[in-house]
Protein backbone atom coordinates (compact mmCIF):
# COMPACT_ATOMS: atom_id res chain seq x y z
CA UNK A 1 0.00 0.00 0.00
CA UNK A 2 2.96 2.52 0.15
CA UNK A 3 3.83 2.91 -3.04
CA UNK A 4 0.07 3.79 -4.03
CA UNK A 5 0.31 5.78 -1.12
CA UNK A 6 3.44 7.81 -2.71
CA UNK A 7 1.25 8.26 -6.31
CA UNK A 8 -1.15 9.79 -3.87
CA UNK A 9 1.61 12.23 -2.53
CA UNK A 10 2.58 13.29 -6.16
CA UNK A 11 -0.86 14.79 -6.90
CA UNK A 12 -0.72 16.56 -4.06
CA UNK A 13 2.53 18.12 -4.86
CA UNK A 14 1.44 18.88 -8.34
CA UNK A 15 -1.96 19.96 -6.69
CA UNK A 16 0.28 22.30 -4.41
CA UNK A 17 2.12 24.09 -7.55
CA UNK A 18 -1.13 24.26 -9.23
CA UNK A 19 -3.03 26.65 -6.41
CA UNK A 20 -0.32 28.20 -5.29
CA UNK A 21 2.47 29.37 -7.54
CA UNK A 22 1.89 32.43 -9.79
CA UNK A 23 4.41 31.68 -12.51
CA UNK A 24 2.07 30.30 -15.10
CA UNK A 25 4.85 27.57 -16.32
CA UNK A 26 4.87 26.36 -12.93
CA UNK A 27 1.09 25.70 -12.67
CA UNK A 28 1.41 23.98 -15.85
CA UNK A 29 4.32 21.66 -14.41
CA UNK A 30 1.54 20.97 -11.37
CA UNK A 31 -0.98 19.96 -14.07
CA UNK A 32 1.82 17.36 -15.49
CA UNK A 33 2.60 16.09 -12.23
CA UNK A 34 -1.08 15.25 -11.30
CA UNK A 35 -1.19 13.61 -14.46
CA UNK A 36 1.61 11.72 -14.33
CA UNK A 37 0.49 10.41 -10.48
CA UNK A 38 -2.93 9.33 -12.08
CA UNK A 39 -1.39 6.78 -15.08
CA UNK A 40 1.27 5.53 -12.04
CA UNK A 41 -1.48 4.83 -9.96
CA UNK A 42 -3.92 2.84 -12.52
CA UNK A 43 -0.23 0.96 -13.55
CA UNK A 44 0.59 -0.23 -9.58
CA UNK A 45 -3.30 -1.02 -9.20
CA UNK A 46 -2.95 -3.65 -11.87
CA UNK A 47 0.74 -5.43 -10.67
CA UNK A 48 0.64 -8.79 -9.94
CA UNK A 49 3.69 -10.28 -8.15
CA UNK A 50 6.10 -12.31 -9.97
CA UNK A 51 4.42 -12.48 -12.90
CA UNK A 52 5.16 -11.85 -16.66
CA UNK A 53 4.43 -8.74 -18.98
CA UNK A 54 1.75 -9.53 -21.22
CA UNK A 55 2.84 -10.32 -24.67
CA UNK A 56 2.36 -14.15 -25.74
CA UNK A 57 5.52 -15.37 -27.40
CA UNK A 58 4.59 -19.56 -27.35
CA UNK A 59 1.15 -20.03 -27.83
CA UNK A 60 0.65 -22.99 -26.13
CA UNK A 61 2.67 -22.27 -22.90
CA UNK A 62 0.34 -21.25 -19.68
CA UNK A 63 -0.37 -17.55 -19.71
CA UNK A 64 0.61 -15.83 -16.09
CA UNK A 65 0.44 -12.31 -17.03
CA UNK A 66 0.27 -8.77 -15.31
CA UNK A 67 -3.83 -7.23 -15.61
CA UNK A 68 -3.41 -5.85 -19.36
CA UNK A 69 -6.25 -3.75 -19.17
CA UNK A 70 -5.25 -0.87 -16.73
CA UNK A 71 -2.24 -0.88 -19.33
CA UNK A 72 -4.41 -0.13 -22.16
CA UNK A 73 -6.36 2.57 -20.47
CA UNK A 74 -2.66 4.33 -19.47
CA UNK A 75 -1.41 4.13 -23.10
CA UNK A 76 -4.13 6.42 -24.54
CA UNK A 77 -3.70 8.46 -21.25
CA UNK A 78 0.15 9.17 -21.80
CA UNK A 79 -0.13 10.43 -25.08
CA UNK A 80 -3.48 12.67 -24.27
CA UNK A 81 -1.07 13.93 -21.57
CA UNK A 82 1.55 14.87 -23.91
CA UNK A 83 -1.42 16.67 -26.38
CA UNK A 84 -2.77 19.23 -23.27
CA UNK A 85 0.35 20.39 -22.28
CA UNK A 86 1.53 21.51 -25.32
CA UNK A 87 -1.93 22.95 -25.92
CA UNK A 88 -1.42 25.06 -22.16
CA UNK A 89 2.21 25.77 -23.58
CA UNK A 90 1.02 27.51 -26.65
CA UNK A 91 -1.55 29.41 -24.64
CA UNK A 92 1.26 30.19 -21.82
CA UNK A 93 3.60 31.84 -25.49
CA UNK A 94 0.31 33.85 -26.42
CA UNK A 95 -0.04 35.32 -23.09
CA UNK A 96 4.04 36.11 -22.46
CA UNK A 97 3.96 37.84 -26.09
CA UNK A 98 0.57 40.13 -24.96
CA UNK A 99 1.46 41.06 -21.31
CA UNK A 100 5.40 40.51 -21.35
CA UNK A 101 5.30 38.68 -18.08
CA UNK A 102 4.20 35.29 -16.72
CA UNK A 103 2.96 36.19 -13.49
CA UNK A 104 -0.60 35.76 -13.41
CA UNK A 105 -1.45 38.62 -10.77
CA UNK A 106 0.17 41.16 -13.26
CA UNK A 107 -2.16 39.48 -16.08
CA UNK A 108 -4.84 39.94 -13.97
CA UNK A 109 -4.70 43.37 -13.57
CA UNK A 110 -3.52 45.03 -16.73
CA UNK A 111 -6.36 45.05 -19.25
CA UNK A 112 -6.24 44.64 -23.18
CA UNK B 1 11.27 -4.34 -4.51
CA UNK B 2 13.56 -2.39 -3.44
CA UNK B 3 14.34 -0.36 -6.25
CA UNK B 4 10.67 0.32 -6.64
CA UNK B 5 11.01 2.72 -3.33
CA UNK B 6 14.04 3.91 -4.24
CA UNK B 7 12.51 5.53 -7.70
CA UNK B 8 9.65 6.40 -5.82
CA UNK B 9 11.86 8.43 -3.21
CA UNK B 10 13.93 10.29 -5.92
CA UNK B 11 10.76 10.75 -8.20
CA UNK B 12 8.75 12.83 -4.84
CA UNK B 13 12.24 14.34 -4.68
CA UNK B 14 12.61 15.52 -8.06
CA UNK B 15 9.09 16.76 -8.36
CA UNK B 16 9.90 18.76 -5.05
CA UNK B 17 12.82 20.63 -7.00
CA UNK B 18 10.43 20.89 -9.90
CA UNK B 19 8.02 23.12 -8.27
CA UNK B 20 10.49 25.09 -6.24
CA UNK B 21 13.71 26.00 -7.80
CA UNK B 22 14.07 29.43 -9.40
CA UNK B 23 15.49 28.78 -13.13
CA UNK B 24 12.47 27.96 -15.37
CA UNK B 25 14.56 25.43 -17.38
CA UNK B 26 15.61 23.62 -14.48
CA UNK B 27 12.24 23.23 -13.73
CA UNK B 28 11.43 21.33 -16.45
CA UNK B 29 14.91 18.89 -16.58
CA UNK B 30 13.48 18.16 -12.95
CA UNK B 31 10.11 17.31 -15.06
CA UNK B 32 12.48 15.09 -17.26
CA UNK B 33 13.86 13.21 -14.10
CA UNK B 34 10.29 12.56 -12.82
CA UNK B 35 9.49 11.45 -16.06
CA UNK B 36 12.13 8.83 -16.87
CA UNK B 37 11.87 7.53 -13.16
CA UNK B 38 8.36 7.00 -13.89
CA UNK B 39 9.54 5.33 -16.89
CA UNK B 40 11.74 2.97 -15.29
CA UNK B 41 8.74 2.05 -12.53
CA UNK B 42 7.54 0.84 -15.31
CA UNK B 43 9.78 -1.41 -16.64
CA UNK B 44 9.87 -2.44 -13.07
CA UNK B 45 5.79 -3.47 -12.88
CA UNK B 46 6.30 -5.25 -16.02
CA UNK B 47 4.53 -2.94 -18.69
CA UNK B 48 7.24 -2.22 -21.58
CA UNK B 49 4.34 -0.97 -23.62
CA UNK B 50 3.98 1.90 -21.45
CA UNK B 51 7.79 2.20 -20.30
CA UNK B 52 8.52 2.88 -24.31
CA UNK B 53 5.39 5.25 -24.17
CA UNK B 54 6.60 6.83 -21.70
CA UNK B 55 9.95 7.75 -22.43
CA UNK B 56 9.73 9.39 -25.98
CA UNK B 57 6.55 10.96 -24.43
CA UNK B 58 8.58 12.53 -21.51
CA UNK B 59 11.94 13.74 -24.31
CA UNK B 60 9.19 15.24 -26.17
CA UNK B 61 7.57 17.33 -22.78
CA UNK B 62 11.05 18.21 -22.07
CA UNK B 63 11.71 19.63 -25.78
CA UNK B 64 8.43 21.37 -25.91
CA UNK B 65 8.65 23.10 -22.46
CA UNK B 66 12.35 24.24 -23.31
CA UNK B 67 11.37 25.82 -26.93
CA UNK B 68 8.98 27.60 -25.45
CA UNK B 69 11.30 28.82 -22.25
CA UNK B 70 13.54 29.75 -24.28
CA UNK B 71 12.10 31.74 -26.48
CA UNK B 72 10.78 34.29 -23.27
CA UNK B 73 11.89 34.38 -20.05
CA UNK B 74 14.70 32.13 -18.13
CA UNK B 75 13.88 32.91 -14.79
CA UNK B 76 11.13 33.07 -12.10
CA UNK B 77 10.70 36.53 -11.12
CA UNK B 78 7.50 36.02 -9.12
CA UNK B 79 9.82 33.92 -6.27
CA UNK B 80 10.16 36.82 -3.35
CA UNK B 81 10.57 35.71 0.58
CA UNK B 82 8.13 35.53 3.28
CA UNK B 83 4.66 34.71 3.61
CA UNK B 84 2.08 36.95 1.59
CA UNK B 85 -1.79 37.82 2.75
CA UNK B 86 -2.99 36.64 -0.42
CA UNK B 87 -1.60 32.80 -0.29
CA UNK B 88 -3.03 32.29 3.38
CA UNK B 89 -6.40 31.36 2.19
CA UNK B 90 -5.52 29.11 -0.65
CA UNK B 91 -2.92 27.44 1.49
CA UNK B 92 -5.23 26.69 3.96
CA UNK B 93 -8.28 25.66 1.54
CA UNK B 94 -5.61 23.27 0.08
CA UNK B 95 -4.55 21.53 3.38
CA UNK B 96 -8.11 20.97 4.51
CA UNK B 97 -8.72 19.16 0.92
CA UNK B 98 -5.37 17.47 1.50
CA UNK B 99 -6.06 15.61 4.90
CA UNK B 100 -9.67 14.91 4.14
CA UNK B 101 -8.50 12.96 0.76
CA UNK B 102 -5.87 11.29 2.66
CA UNK B 103 -8.51 10.05 4.97
CA UNK B 104 -10.73 9.09 2.05
CA UNK B 105 -7.99 7.63 0.39
CA UNK B 106 -7.10 5.40 3.22
CA UNK B 107 -10.23 4.25 3.62
CA UNK B 108 -10.35 3.46 0.12
CA UNK B 109 -7.38 1.60 -0.44
CA UNK B 110 -8.23 -0.80 2.27
CA UNK B 111 -10.93 -2.22 1.04
CA UNK B 112 -9.56 -2.87 -2.71
CA UNK B 113 -6.90 -6.11 -2.86
CA UNK B 114 -3.38 -5.67 -1.69
CA UNK B 115 -0.77 -4.13 -3.94
CA UNK B 116 0.68 -7.30 -5.68
CA UNK B 117 -3.01 -9.38 -6.45
CA UNK B 118 -5.13 -7.93 -8.30
CA UNK B 119 -8.49 -9.50 -9.08
CA UNK B 120 -8.81 -9.46 -12.72
CA UNK B 121 -12.16 -10.20 -13.67
CA UNK B 122 -12.53 -9.07 -16.82
CA UNK B 123 -8.56 -9.43 -18.21
CA UNK B 124 -8.84 -13.10 -17.47
CA UNK B 125 -11.61 -13.16 -20.46
CA UNK B 126 -9.21 -10.84 -22.67
CA UNK B 127 -5.74 -13.10 -21.77
CA UNK B 128 -7.72 -16.25 -22.41
CA UNK B 129 -9.52 -15.82 -25.94
CA UNK B 130 -6.96 -13.02 -26.95
CA UNK B 131 -5.11 -14.91 -29.21
CA UNK B 132 -7.99 -16.63 -31.11
CA UNK B 133 -10.18 -14.18 -31.68
CA UNK B 134 -7.98 -11.31 -32.89
CA UNK B 135 -4.94 -12.97 -33.79
CA UNK B 136 -2.30 -10.57 -32.28
CA UNK B 137 0.07 -12.05 -29.66
CA UNK B 138 0.31 -8.82 -27.72
CA UNK B 139 -2.25 -8.38 -25.37
CA UNK B 140 -2.35 -4.76 -24.78
CA UNK B 141 -2.65 -4.12 -28.38
CA UNK B 142 -5.32 -6.60 -28.58
CA UNK B 143 -7.37 -4.58 -26.38
CA UNK B 144 -6.97 -1.23 -27.20
CA UNK B 145 -7.46 -1.67 -31.09
CA UNK B 146 -9.98 -4.54 -30.93
CA UNK B 147 -11.68 -4.73 -28.03
CA UNK B 148 -11.77 -1.29 -26.31
CA UNK B 149 -11.50 0.09 -29.94
CA UNK B 150 -13.73 2.86 -29.01
CA UNK B 151 -11.16 4.19 -26.61
CA UNK B 152 -8.71 4.78 -29.29
CA UNK B 153 -11.11 6.50 -32.07
CA UNK B 154 -11.66 8.78 -28.78
CA UNK B 155 -8.10 9.25 -28.13
CA UNK B 156 -7.27 10.01 -31.78
CA UNK B 157 -10.23 12.63 -31.48
CA UNK B 158 -8.83 14.14 -28.67
CA UNK B 159 -5.02 14.57 -30.55
CA UNK B 160 -6.92 15.86 -33.76
CA UNK B 161 -8.46 18.76 -32.06
CA UNK B 162 -5.17 19.22 -29.74
CA UNK B 163 -3.16 19.62 -32.62
CA UNK B 164 -6.04 21.85 -34.12
CA UNK B 165 -6.13 24.14 -31.35
CA UNK B 166 -2.45 24.96 -30.86
CA UNK B 167 -2.17 25.70 -34.42
CA UNK B 168 -4.56 27.84 -34.27
CA UNK B 169 -3.62 29.96 -31.20
CA UNK B 170 -0.29 30.22 -32.73
CA UNK B 171 -1.43 31.47 -36.14
CA UNK B 172 -0.21 34.78 -36.58
CA UNK B 173 -2.40 38.03 -36.61
CA UNK B 174 -3.88 39.45 -39.51
CA UNK B 175 -2.11 42.88 -38.94
CA UNK B 176 0.77 41.26 -38.69
CA UNK B 177 1.27 39.34 -41.46
CA UNK B 178 0.83 41.93 -43.52
CA UNK B 179 3.66 44.26 -41.91
CA UNK B 180 6.09 41.50 -42.73
CA UNK B 181 5.11 40.56 -45.80
CA UNK B 182 5.75 44.10 -46.84
CA UNK B 183 9.09 44.12 -45.03
CA UNK B 184 10.40 40.76 -46.77
CA UNK C 1 18.13 29.04 -33.61
CA UNK C 2 20.59 29.14 -36.47
CA UNK C 3 21.08 25.12 -36.29
CA UNK C 4 24.01 23.47 -34.66
CA UNK C 5 27.56 23.15 -34.77
CA UNK C 6 28.98 20.81 -38.07
CA UNK C 7 29.40 17.88 -34.93
CA UNK C 8 25.78 17.57 -33.90
CA UNK C 9 25.11 17.87 -37.93
CA UNK C 10 26.95 15.09 -38.56
CA UNK C 11 25.36 13.00 -35.78
CA UNK C 12 21.96 14.13 -36.64
CA UNK C 13 22.53 13.43 -40.39
CA UNK C 14 23.20 9.58 -38.97
CA UNK C 15 21.23 9.26 -36.40
CA UNK C 16 17.98 10.70 -37.84
CA UNK C 17 17.60 8.12 -40.68
CA UNK C 18 18.14 4.97 -37.87
CA UNK C 19 15.29 6.86 -35.44
CA UNK C 20 12.87 6.89 -38.48
CA UNK C 21 13.63 3.42 -39.57
CA UNK C 22 13.18 2.11 -36.08
CA UNK C 23 10.10 3.83 -35.33
CA UNK C 24 8.37 2.37 -38.57
CA UNK C 25 9.67 -0.90 -36.86
CA UNK C 26 7.65 -0.62 -33.48
CA UNK C 27 4.69 0.64 -35.49
CA UNK C 28 4.87 -2.50 -37.95
CA UNK C 29 5.62 -4.98 -35.00
CA UNK C 30 2.90 -3.37 -32.88
CA UNK C 31 0.70 -6.59 -32.61
CA UNK C 32 3.87 -8.63 -31.79
CA UNK C 33 6.46 -6.96 -29.80
CA UNK C 34 5.36 -4.11 -27.45
CA UNK C 35 5.47 -0.45 -28.87
CA UNK C 36 2.30 -0.26 -31.67
CA UNK C 37 1.24 2.70 -32.87
CA UNK C 38 1.51 5.48 -29.90
CA UNK C 39 4.96 4.92 -29.51
CA UNK C 40 6.26 4.74 -33.13
CA UNK C 41 4.61 7.45 -34.37
CA UNK C 42 6.25 9.81 -31.32
CA UNK C 43 9.18 8.22 -32.31
CA UNK C 44 8.96 9.21 -36.34
CA UNK C 45 8.00 12.79 -34.83
CA UNK C 46 11.17 12.65 -32.74
CA UNK C 47 13.32 12.18 -35.76
CA UNK C 48 11.97 15.24 -37.75
CA UNK C 49 12.31 17.43 -34.57
CA UNK C 50 15.81 16.35 -34.89
CA UNK C 51 16.43 17.38 -38.18
CA UNK C 52 14.85 20.37 -38.33
CA UNK C 53 16.86 21.74 -34.95
CA UNK C 54 19.92 20.18 -36.02
CA UNK C 55 19.83 22.05 -39.35
CA UNK C 56 18.41 25.48 -38.44
CA UNK C 57 15.40 25.01 -40.28
CA UNK C 58 13.29 25.88 -37.48
CA UNK C 59 13.22 29.10 -37.99
CA UNK C 60 13.10 29.60 -41.29
CA UNK C 61 9.86 27.22 -41.74
CA UNK C 62 7.46 28.18 -44.24
CA UNK C 63 3.69 28.55 -43.44
CA UNK C 64 3.61 25.25 -46.40
CA UNK C 65 5.78 22.95 -44.12
CA UNK C 66 3.08 22.95 -41.22
CA UNK C 67 0.09 23.13 -43.45
CA UNK C 68 1.98 20.09 -45.55
CA UNK C 69 2.06 18.47 -41.48
CA UNK C 70 -1.93 19.09 -40.75
CA UNK C 71 -2.85 17.86 -44.03
CA UNK C 72 -0.76 14.49 -42.91
CA UNK C 73 -2.31 14.29 -39.95
CA UNK C 74 -5.85 14.63 -41.06
CA UNK C 75 -5.31 11.94 -43.77
CA UNK C 76 -3.94 9.51 -41.04
CA UNK C 77 -7.58 10.43 -38.93
CA UNK C 78 -9.14 9.68 -42.04
CA UNK C 79 -7.92 6.04 -42.81
CA UNK C 80 -8.08 4.84 -39.34
CA UNK C 81 -11.89 6.32 -39.26
CA UNK C 82 -12.40 4.43 -42.88
CA UNK C 83 -10.41 0.83 -41.41
CA UNK C 84 -13.36 1.53 -38.42
CA UNK C 85 -15.89 1.94 -41.10
CA UNK C 86 -14.81 -1.00 -43.41
CA UNK C 87 -16.35 -3.48 -40.63
CA UNK C 88 -19.85 -1.96 -41.33
CA UNK C 89 -19.33 -1.87 -44.76
CA UNK C 90 -18.61 -6.06 -44.41
CA UNK C 91 -21.73 -6.57 -42.96
CA UNK C 92 -21.36 -6.66 -39.26
CA UNK C 93 -20.40 -4.21 -36.72
CA UNK C 94 -18.66 -1.10 -36.51
CA UNK C 95 -15.43 -2.06 -35.77
CA UNK C 96 -15.57 -5.51 -36.55
CA UNK C 97 -12.40 -7.32 -36.73
CA UNK C 98 -11.21 -10.85 -37.34
CA UNK C 99 -14.44 -12.36 -37.92
CA UNK C 100 -14.55 -11.08 -41.01
CA UNK C 101 -11.14 -10.68 -42.58
CA UNK C 102 -9.61 -13.54 -40.80
CA UNK C 103 -6.81 -14.24 -38.57
CA UNK C 104 -3.90 -15.36 -40.63
CA UNK C 105 -1.08 -17.11 -38.02
CA UNK C 106 -0.40 -16.15 -34.98
CA UNK C 107 3.20 -14.78 -34.05
CA UNK C 108 3.66 -13.47 -37.90
CA UNK C 109 3.95 -10.36 -39.17
CA UNK C 110 0.79 -10.52 -41.29
CA UNK C 111 -1.42 -11.26 -39.04
CA UNK C 112 -4.19 -9.72 -36.57
CA UNK C 113 -6.95 -8.78 -39.02
CA UNK C 114 -7.32 -5.15 -38.98
CA UNK C 115 -4.39 -4.65 -36.50
CA UNK C 116 -1.61 -3.81 -38.88
CA UNK C 117 -3.38 -1.00 -41.12
CA UNK C 118 -4.67 0.13 -37.70
CA UNK C 119 -1.46 0.79 -36.33
CA UNK C 120 0.03 2.37 -39.37
CA UNK C 121 -2.61 5.11 -39.75
CA UNK C 122 -2.25 5.78 -35.79
CA UNK C 123 1.95 6.15 -36.68
CA UNK C 124 0.84 8.25 -39.26
CA UNK C 125 -1.51 10.50 -37.21
CA UNK C 126 0.32 10.68 -33.83
CA UNK C 127 4.22 11.41 -35.77
CA UNK C 128 2.62 13.99 -38.08
CA UNK C 129 0.55 15.70 -35.35
CA UNK C 130 3.39 15.89 -32.63
CA UNK C 131 5.54 17.58 -35.60
CA UNK C 132 2.91 20.30 -36.36
CA UNK C 133 2.52 21.17 -32.60
CA UNK C 134 6.70 21.74 -32.56
CA UNK C 135 6.42 23.37 -35.64
CA UNK C 136 4.15 26.08 -34.31
CA UNK C 137 5.43 26.19 -30.41
CA UNK C 138 9.04 26.64 -32.18
CA UNK C 139 8.84 28.95 -35.66
CA UNK C 140 5.85 30.88 -35.49
CA UNK C 141 6.94 34.24 -35.92
CA UNK C 142 6.56 35.54 -32.58
CA UNK C 143 8.47 38.65 -30.84
CA UNK C 144 11.43 37.45 -29.44
CA UNK C 145 12.37 38.62 -26.29
CA UNK C 146 14.72 42.07 -26.01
Amino acid sequence: MVPLFACLFLMLIGLYAVVTKRNIIRIIIGFSLVEYAVNLFFTMVGFKRDALPPIITDVAQPRNFVDPLPQALVLTAIVIGLATTSMMLALAMRIYEKYRTFDITEIRRLRG
Amino acid sequence: MIELYVLLAAMLVAALVAIQIKDLLAAAVALGIVGFSIAIMFILLQAPDLAIVQIVVETLTVVFFAAVILRTTNTDTTIAGGLKRELVFPTVAYVTFGLVLLVLVGRALAELPSFGSPTMLVAREYIALGLEKTGAANVVAAIILDFRGYDTLGEVTVLFAAVVGVLTIMRRAGRKEQNSEGRD
Amino acid sequence: MRGMSSIVQQIARLLAGVLFLFGTYIVLHGHLTPGGGFAGGVLIAASFILVSLAFGSVEQTERNSYTLSSVVESLGGVLFVSLALAGYVAGTFFFQNASIYGTGNPLQLLSGGIILPANIAIGIKVGAGLFAIFLALGASRFVMKD
